[in-house]
């Protein structure tokens, strides 16, 4: 079977690309009520770090199958 | 109290969540072949993979909502949970306990308790696990509902009975296999949806030492406020911390509770197993960085008037709890709240399956197949343990609503801790350690302990006595008097069980071997270099341990 890293890269993948897309999103269309330190964009640096990381997972883990 | 809204985007990564486990049940259930791989996820783990299950488990609702909310209520003492309350424990499980758990090839700590005593220490404890656990496992629907009713507005009824299906289809598919896989992603769920609120708090407020100089002393400190009860949030002495928290609980709940325990168990050799709780160890400390510093964040925000920040309150009483959803609505923006949501339901729902995998354990060798079927097939136990898990999620949902009576989660938890945790230890320590300790011994002291510990509660609880006369401090708190409850009750049990193994018959000595210390050979690897020894990794561990409580002081 795939190993359990496998599947926490591919759900922080999945959830960070959704997050990053968002941010961008709003980047350009601001929502009506703005967060505490909005500005800073969270989600858009956040969500690449999900991105990054469940990427490395997915990749390193890709091919490898445990008994 | 009124609901925070949600949008698609969030509501979409809470369904990828809810997809993702409930597809990996599906996907696990054609590797859960037999038994073993039910119960014991085929006992081939690596000790990463143990290790950060064995944290996970514990990472339930009273981690993240309940120490956040008594970090609030009772200021940083609440981290001595985390470091003094669990690594020096987590390290004496790997260093000297998990020999004697994993050599022997039991399937549950009960199970230990028959190889070393006899079969009625192994009913007595494995009862009073099964009913423990389904008392927490209702903690962990309560939790879950009250994000659900918090967030969306969800009726409490609905939002329990929602998520205890979800846990249901997945722990029902593949057992402790889909437990430990959910376990970990819910591991890096929470770090990445909720170690942002720590983030963005201390971006907001300037830093740590901002944070710190905002609060009162006796709220921003681990032990310089320790001396006096009435100096400190807690209202307990350092005493109290050290021999209730620190010793008794803390030693009785990791090393003895087969929530936890289970998941070393599940590991491929001993050298696994041993590192299983050392790896935990370290991801233990790291804890506080979310829960305690976003309860101080949000101390320091609901004393500044201007900041917009308040507790929801119930009734004109604080919901503590309230206190992390709320930072995550004020910090998220749309898509990060369907994480930081999505994190705190993955806490709820992976201890509730770590619980209800654990119970159907118990449940299955050490009630069923050791009091009622003695001779079942091995096919017969693995659909036991599937009907097991269902009959406990429809248990657990009825302690659900008893948990809600209670005004702090992690109050309630210590309570229970104390009665059946805390003498058990008693009983384990003199087990493994002492080779003249006897089956009727530790049956008598097990149920002096824990009978102890339910009437000093009852006492406390309708005034029969005075709390002052059982935490020898006046002023003091709940979270005191069950630090204090679990030291008397321990206490009880380690004298019962050595005076009453005195007077009655011991067992061979050829009969525990391999069980008891001083009887079973030294299992050292020398051809491992110390380096990579657990041995020092503990070091390190308790290194790191000091320089903690040192810098906090």
């Amino acid at each position: 079977m795939k190993p359990i890293w496998f599947f926490v890269g591919l759900i922080l993948l999945i959830m960070g690309i959704i997050i990053v897309l968002t941010g961008v999103y709003s980047l350009f269309n601001p929502a009506g009520d703005k967060k505490v330190l909005s500005d800073i964009h969270p989600d858009i640096w956040w969500g690449g770090i999900m991105v990054v990381v469940g990427l490395i997972y997915v990749l390193k883990n890709k091919n490898v199958k445990i008994d | 109290m009124s609901a925070i809204g949600l949008s698609p985007v969030d509501w979409l990564i809470i369904a990828i969540y809810f997809g993702f486990v409930i597809g990996i049940g599906f996907y696990l259930k054609k590797f859960t072949k037999n038994e073993n791989d039910f119960f014991l996820a085929g006992r081939k783990n690596s000790s990463w993979v143990a290790g950060l299950a064995f944290l996970s488990a514990n990472l339930g609702a009273l981690e993240i909502l309940g120490m956040t909310g008594n970090t609030f209520k009772y200021g940083m003492f609440v981290a001595h949970f985390y470091w003094i309350g669990a690594i020096p424990a987590m390290l004496f499980l790997g260093i000297y306990m998990m020999p004697f758990y994993y050599s022997s090839k039991i399937k549950s700590v009960p199970g230990y308790l028959k190889l070393r005593f006899d079969e009625r220490t192994r009913v007595l404890n494995g009862i009073a696990f099964a009913i423990m656990t389904l008392l927490v496992s209702g903690i962990n629907l309560y939790a879950m509902a009250l994000v659900l009713h918090t967030f969306f507005g969800w009726p409490w009824h609905v939002s329990m009975w929602a998520s205890a299906l979800t846990v249901a289809v997945y722990v029902t598919l593949s057992g402790l296999m889909s437990a430990i896989f959910t376990e970990i992603i819910q591991f890096f769920l929470i770090w990445f949806g909720l170690f942002l609120v720590s983030v963005l708090g201390l971006i907001e407020l300037g830093g740590i030492h901002q944070v710190l100089s905002r609060i009162p002393e006796s709220f921003n400190t681990l032990w310089s406020t320790s001396g006096n009860a009435a100096d400190n949030g807690m209202m307990i002495t350092w005493g109290g911390i050290v021999l209730g928290l620190g010793f008794v609980l803390s030693f009785g709940y990791w090393t003895t509770d087969f929530l936890v325990v289970q998941r070393a168990f599940s590991a491929k050799d001993l050298r696994s197993a041993r590192m299983t709780p050392l790896i935990a160890s370290f991801f233990k400390m790291a804890i506080p960085f979310i829960v305690i510093l976003a309860g101080l964040i949000a101390l320091v925000l609901a004393n500044e008037p201007n900041s917009g920040f308040h507790l929801l309150t119930d009734n004109g009483h604080i919901n503590y709890d309230s206190a992390l959803p709320l930072l995550i609505a004020r910090y998220y923006p749309e898509g990060l709240v369907g994480l930081g949501v999505t994190a705190l339901l993955a806490g709820f729902m992976a201890g509730q399956a770590g619980n209800i995998s654990a119970f159907n354990t118990v449940w299955t060798y050490d009630i069923y197949k050791s009091i009622i079927n003695k001779n079942a097939s091995e096919t017969h136990l693995l659909w036991m343990g599937r009907a097991a898990t269902i009959v406990g999620i429809i248990v657990s949902l009825g302690t659900a609503y008893w948990a809600m009576s209670f005004p702090s989660i992690m109050d309630y938890m210590q309570a229970i801790f104390s009665w059946v945790n805390a003498p058990l230890f008693a009983t384990m320590l003199l087990g493994m350690f002492i080779v003249w300790i006897t089956p009727a011994g530790a049956f008598w002291g097990l149920i002096a302990g824990m009978g102890s510990s339910f009437v000093m509660y009852l006492a406390v609880k309708f005034n029969w006595i005075s709390t002052s006369l059982i935490t020898m401090s006046s002023p003091s708190s709940d979270m005191a008097a069950n630090f204090w409850r679990a030291w008397w009750a321990w206490l009880i049990c380690f004298v019962v069980t050595i005076v009453i193994s005195l007077f009655t018959k011991k067992k061979p000595k050829e009969e525990l071997v391999g069980l008891v210390k001083g009887l079973t050979a030294e299992n050292v690897n020398k051809d491992i270099p110390f380096v990579k020894r657990p041995e020092f990794v503990a070091l390190i561990s308790l290194a790191v341990l000091i320089i903690l409580n040192i810098y906090f002081w």
